[in-house]
């Protein structure tokens, strides 16, 4: 169903700590990378503390999807105990599942807050690393307001250390302030496509307010008071409010900077734009009408533009209202009411708590690794920027084989530093453990910008086939940190084309994002 | 008396039960489901019927023709 809010995060955690006995010394985490170019690197999002107030960064440290950093590392969940939406979107269609949320044709359980409560106990024992749970929809929370309350009311009884989330639309979000207020709710999404009536009408076609269904300009008009309103509100009683903006090619996309700023001088925290999820078996407006999403670089493009304003999200992996894990992956399988009701729930704090130190270590180590390895630098300054793709399956580890990679994260490396600048979706190559040859040249495609994808491991035939399209397969840093890795690879490549051995030439490639499409 | 929910076009999202203001709309073994003798077509109470203002899915709050409209009490 719909849910616009609730669009925007996803991430990933799974195995987050195959290396979390290595305890290393405590490092300061990460602050703002002072960056060669203007192009400043945020830090809420980005990275670590940075110049975030403490109180801040208490709230966004451990939550995947405000803190780039953290959703290597921690997991969240989504309860589905909102089915009713009070608006309807071009995007999405009502007859199934959220298409932005799901996985197409395929429908989520409905919970009870019972059921959820029962459910997040489940995810808390099996995910220690699990510190979130936001409630997306199917629907729009506040359009279900008795229910998602009780669900809050009900989780931080049984477990007073998970952090309380909630994604909405905005639509109903003024009368509710003081109840979000009081259920200690932290963090707070609303999607905000359009600050423009005009543009709202082609993005809304009716929302219900009032016990009225309006259409058109006014039916916008209100909307985005009402969304504008509710985040000023949140905004100075000190709610984390994140603005998701889905990104429409020739409707929204160039408006959205100013969205940006209409966002931000209203005290949004981050934005996060996502692309738009568009295909005609998903039955929606937009996937009927032939309207396309961006491409991967369009999206970039307007992210970068956006940047400096505002921290930007872009490890959003616009998961269900039903995700469970880390942001890249989706456990939610693991966890139907079925199986949840048969599993043997013991809440831990003891454990969870131990668990999540030894998580603070290994990401200390991690930020120390980088900043050794940055360091190695001693000011040296190039104008070569370029981007390399990687496997992982979290804990900030270069330790996926490239066979088995769902997606592979982007980052773009210059002498300031490796740079985290979304991910990429891919088929996965190696199903049932034999390579296809169509699937890897749609890989090679989706990563034909990159100058070198690393890996913990890969196979002959792909390693070749990679070589011969100027992408180098770097597997020699299998299971060490993404940051260190990735910076020690781009030293060696300045050095190789300072000795005239390699001749650096920018890439290019114009790739669809495409969707979330779990097999789990 | 008024209105019915084609069930094959049901969503089950619920948005409508709340809403009717005289407690008509009820789920029934998963299906969401208007009591006939109850409904009002929302008149005397708002100027359009509320589930069919709130329904996600077009023409799946429609009027039920087999039976007679609803009559206000002079």
């Amino acid at each position: 169903m719909k849910i616009r809010a609730v669009v925007g995060r996803g991430e990933y955690v799974t195995a987050a700590v195959d290396s979390g006995n290595r305890i290393q010394p405590a490092a300061e985490h990460k602050g703002c990378r002072a960056s060669a170019k203007s192009r400043q690197t945020s830090c809420g999002s980005q990275a670590g503390q940075g110049d975030l107030p403490n109180e801040i960064w208490d709230k966004v440290k451990n939550h995947p999807c405000y803190s780039e950093e953290a959703h290597h590392h921690y997991a969240r969940m989504h309860v589905a105990v909102a089915p009713a939406c009070n608006i309807q979107c071009n995007y999405c269609n009502r007859k199934y599942d959220c298409v932005n949320e799901s996985r197409p044709g395929v429908v989520s359980e409905k919970l009870t807050p019972e059921q959820a409560v029962r459910k997040m106990l489940a995810v808390a024992t099996s995910i220690p690393q699990m510190t979130v749970l936001g409630i997306a929809g199917p629907g729009d929370p506040l359009a279900n307001p008795e229910k998602t309350f009780k669900t809050f009311e009900l989780v931080t009884k049984a477990a007073p250390d998970i952090k309380l989330c909630l994604s909405t639309n905005g639509l109903a979000l003024p009368d509710h302030v003081d109840t979000i207020v009081r259920a200690n709710i932290d963090h707070v999404t609303i999607t905000i496509n359009t600050v423009d009536p005009d543009i709202g009408a082609e993005i809304y076609p009716w929302i219900f307010f009032n016990h009225k269904r309006y259409t058109g300009i006014d039916a916008a008009r209100i909307l985005t008071d009402r969304q504008l309103q509710g985040l000023e509100m949140l905004s100075e009683r000190g709610i984390l409010c994140k603005v998701n903006s889905v990104m429409i090619p020739n409707i929204n996309d160039d408006h959205l900077v100013e969205v940006n700023r209409v966002v931000k001088s209203r005290g949004a925290f981050l934005h996060n734009i996502m692309p738009l999820i568009s295909a005609p078996e998903h039955g929606t407006v937009f996937g009927l009408n032939g309207q396309r999403g961006p491409t991967a670089q369009e999206l970039r493009a307007l992210q970068d533009a956006c940047e400096g304003e505002i921290n930007m999200m872009r490890h959003c992996r616009q998961c269900r209202a039903d995700a469970v894990g880390l942001l890249a992956e989706d456990r939610s399988a693991e966890f139907t009411t079925g199986r949840v009701m048969k599993m043997n729930v013991q809440y831990d704090l003891q454990m969870r708590k131990a668990y999540q130190e030894r998580v603070e270590d290994q990401r200390a180590a991690q930020v120390a690794a980088g900043q050794k390895e940055l360091a190695e630098f001693a000011g040296e300054m190039s104008t070569i920027t370029l981007l390399v793709a990687v496997a992982t399956k979290g804990s900030g580890l270069i330790n996926e084989h490239f066979g088995h990679a769902k997606e592979f994260q982007m980052y773009e490396l210059s002498t300031s530093g490796a740079k985290f600048v979304g991910h990429r979706r891919v088929d996965v190559y190696c199903q049932g453990g034999y390579g296809e040859e169509d699937r890897l040249s749609a890989i090679i495609r989706g990563i034909h910008d990159c100058h070198a994808v690393f890996v913990a491991k890969i196979g002959g035939c792909p390693k070749s086939n990679l070589i011969k399209a100027g992408i180098e397969p770097v597997d020699q840093y299998a299971h060490e940190f993404i940051e260190k890795s990735t910076i020690a690879w781009f030293r060696s490549y300045l050095d190789k084309v300072k000795r005239g051995e390699i001749q650096h030439a920018e890439r290019d490639a114009a790739i669809r994002r495409e969707a979330l499409i779990s097999v789990a | 008396m008024p209105f019915k929910i084609i069930a094959s076009q049901c969503t089950s999202c619920s948005a409508c039960e709340p809403l009717c203001p005289n407690v008509a709309i009820s789920e029934v073994r998963g299906n969401f489901v208007i009591e006939a003798a109850k409904c009002t077509e929302c008149v005397g109470y708002f100027d359009e019927p509320q589930c069919v203002a709130v329904c996600p899915v077009d023409n799946t709050c429609v009027i039920d023709t087999s039976l007679p409209r609803y009559q206000a009490p002079a």
